[in-house]
């Protein structure tokens, strides 16, 4: 085959997944494999304080003693965690005091992800903090947020600058003692990002973290804090994409949340990770530790997430509801194709009087995939007057796909009132043949049946995202019918 | 403008079409009656390319263009409405957007501009008016949760909306109480031009009273065994199938 043909049905083939290319850029690795001289060596490369170090340690050797979970509706390959390359930087210097200063592959990188690192190109209104592998690359707008006294960096500037704030609230909502994961990433995290609103703040604009796995045989570990002190509102976006390889590549992530006195804070995911090919192979494993608590009074906690990639997708956005009055919410799309499996939920802890939660689950399975929620709504002795509302919907495209639903209650007042709702339906040939007979082709027709089943998760992402997420869904289900 | 030729159809080896002939020309109504089961819905989901359906032998034309080469989708853009005897539901999909997406897709195809979203309202308050529909239809889910009458109102809603130059219309009829059925029947008399052309597909003499066909076809058995003027659908109203039947 000549390379003319070879590089068209390359194209044609990678059609699917339009992040999966490879930036050529000078990477410096450590060697494979996990030990304490592992953990030293980063912690060292990061010149992180003894503190951090120890806190590192202790994740370690506790991850030593714990197993990989096994309750998860997932077939879960042996994962070889020696094989893992647990440090990635492009090389370079890591902190860029300016955009000159970035390597220009770097910049075309998020260029072409859609993401433009220069401030004046940017969407109005979205700061971002780029991370690629194990390093942040660069964030916008710090400036113009650190005037209202926000403070939205990478970790490892947070570490150097706010180690007070880091130190109080790190490992508070996620202890690394939480799960098989989380002491992991606890031990060997990278980068991520830190943001903290100041008290009264409402953040002018929304703040987004973009992650990008670049390197092969790397696993990506990053952590992300967010502190919202009382009376303050922040809206938190996430993006992540990789390129597309053979073999499968290891992500796992923490995300924790404070919200104290009548602060809110919404957190909005488009997981795009690569889902591996149509055959199954390769494809990044996402295990995610996502938690947040409503610390204080009023406070509120919303979780949105649209989750399209990764071959095993193990996560679980939750809400610590520990003051009077809060708020948790957990609005979900997880669309599974091919050989995709995923097992996400939520769980909605109520610890404080009339504390309340609501849960969207929407799954959409096609191929030969496996789509389960997981959701746990558990009310504590002492939370009064708690309400939850759970409406957790399959749509199935295709024979060959399973859904699965495993919701878990246990209440301990008696004056919780808890719904529950659930139905599973499918795309039918009929409804795909109604819409082309009034000239709607059957991608198109696709697009707007799952959109409409979305609806309601897609209405409470941003603007911006809104659309890229609907764009997204369309394609990810590209020739799963008929 | 249609022109079918010794058109065999098949359903997983099962022979249901066994040479039709027919030609329908603009500004013409033709009616297509006949007892169940003697393929009148088949013919109609194969002119709308339902790909259950096997064609084995024959052709058919719309517009000058091999009919049976195009994809569902573009025979809709072309012109070719198909007005469903059980219109299905679509959840979560609202009708304006279904509409809009319809139209633009019709236009794209027609090397047109897409509607601004106040020229398709427009266009929208004006065809429901023909069919004495309401808003709250137009607002809610396609199909979902309507009544018979309110989906079948709603199929030639979509035909006001889409101006189709041929339009099918499989057993409209049927389900339908008098006042809907004369909601129904008028708004095709308002759609009915010199350029455009329907086939109507029923069981009944009785929506004939109200869409005035110039010719009537009987087919049976995959074939249709008798044309005539409008007076054949009186006559088989008043006698039945059986003298059709003993005679095929």
């Amino acid at each position: 085959m000549s390379a003319e043909n070879d590089k068209i049905l390359t194209e044609i083939t990678e059609n699917d997944y339009k992040y999966g290319f490879v930036t050529e850029i000078e990477t410096e690795t450590i060697p494979k494999g996990l030990n304490e001289e592992v953990v030293r060596l980063i912690s060292a490369k990061k010149q992180e304080p003894e503190w951090l170090l120890e806190f590192r340690l202790k994740a370690y050797r506790h991850w030593l003693t714990m197993k990989i979970p096994v309750w998860p509706h997932l077939k879960l390959p042996e994962i070889d965690f020696q094989d893992v390359i647990y440090y990635a930087a492009p090389r370079k210097t890591p902190k860029y005091s300016s955009l000159d200063e970035v390597d220009p592959e770097l910049i075309d990188t998020f260029n072409r992800l859609g993401i433009p690192l220069e401030e004046q190109k940017h969407l109005a209104g979205v700061a971002v903090d780029a991370v690629m592998d194990s390093i942040s690359v660069k964030t916008t707008f710090r400036e113009t947020l650190a005037e209202l006294g926000i403070i939205f960096c990478s970790f490892s500037e947070a570490v150097k600058e706010h180690p007070d704030l880091v130190r109080k609230f790190m490992g508070s909502v996620v202890p690394y003692t939480d799960n098989f994961f989380a002491a992991l990433n606890s031990a060997v995290f990278s980068d991520g990002s830190f943001c903290y609103i100041p008290k009264g703040v409402r953040c002018p604009m929304e703040l987004s973290t973009y992650f990008r796995i670049n390197a092969a045989n790397t696993g990506q570990f990053e952590r992300t804090l967010i502190v919202a002190d009382d009376d303050s509102y922040v809206s938190y976006l996430e993006g992540c994409t990789a390129p597309m390889r053979d073999e499968n590549q290891l992500h796992a992530a923490i995300v924790e949340i404070v919200a104290h006195d009548n602060a809110e804070v919404k957190y909005s995911t488009v997981q795009n990770w690569y889902p591996g090919d149509k055959n199954g192979k390769g494809g990044i494993y996402n295990f995610v530790t996502k938690r947040g608590i409503c610390k204080g009074d009023n406070s509120k906690i919303s979780w949105t997430q649209v989750e399209t990639g990764s071959a095993i997708t193990w996560k679980y956005p939750s809400c610590i509801l520990k003051g009077n009055n809060t708020i948790g919410e957990f609005y979900s799309v997880a669309v599974t194709n091919n050989h995709q499996q995923a097992d996400t939920g939520t769980k909605m802890i109520h610890i404080g009087k009339n504390s309340r939660s609501t849960i969207i689950s929407k799954g959409i399975s096609a191929g030969k995939s496996q789509n389960s929620y997981r959701g746990l709504v558990k009310v504590l002795k002492g939370a009064d007057k708690v309400r939850n509302f759970t409406q957790c919907d399959s749509l199935l495209l295709g024979d060959q796909c399973g859904a699965h639903t495993f919701p878990y209650l246990e209440v301990d007042n008696e004056t919780a009132i808890i719904e529950h709702e659930a139905t599973t339906s499918k795309i039918g040939e009929d409804q795909i043949f109604y819409c082309n007979q009034r000239g709607i082709d059957t991608e198109t027709a696709i697009g707007l049946i799952i959109n409409g089943y979305a609806k309601e998760v897609l209405n409470k992402l941003p603007m911006e995202f809104a659309v890229e997420a609907q764009k997204l869904l369309q394609i990810s289900l590209e020739g799963s019918v008929g | 403008m249609l022109e079918i030729n010794n058109l065999y159809a098949s359903i997983e080896g099962k022979e249901i079409l066994k040479g039709i002939n027919l030609t329908v020309n603009p500004g013409e109504v033709h009616a297509i009656m006949g007892p169940n089961g003697s393929g009148k819905s088949t013919l109609a989901a194969v002119l709308a390319g339902r790909d259950l359906f096997e064609v084995t032998e024959g052709s058919a034309e719309f517009l000058g263009n091999n009919l049976l080469e195009l994809s569902p989708e573009d025979r809709a853009r072309m012109g070719l409405f198909l007005g469903f005897q059980y219109p299905v539901e679509i959840p979560g999909v609202s009708m304006v957007n279904f509409m809009k997406t319809a139209i633009n897709e019709q236009r794209k195809y027609n090397n047109l501009e897409p509607l601004s979203a106040s020229d398709f309202l427009k266009l929208m308050r004006e065809k429901k008016e023909i069919v004495e529909i309401t808003s709250s239809l137009t607002n809610r889910s396609v199909n979902e949760g309507f009544s018979g009458g309110e989906k079948k109102k709603n199929e030639i809603f979509q035909m006001a909306m889409l101006e189709p130059k041929l339009a099918i219309l499989d057993e409209t009829d049927s389900g339908l109480d008098i006042d809907a059925l004369r909601i129904v029947a008028n708004g095709v008399n308002k759609l009915r031009t010199k350029h455009n052309a329907t086939i109507v597909i029923t069981h009944y003499q009785r929506l004939l009273d109200y869409i005035v066909p110039d010719y009537v076809h009987v087919l049976y058995k995959g074939k249709i065994v008798k044309s005539s003027g409008k007076e054949l659908a009186l006559e088989l109203e008043e006698k039945g199938y059986d003298w059709i039947k003993e005679q095929y």
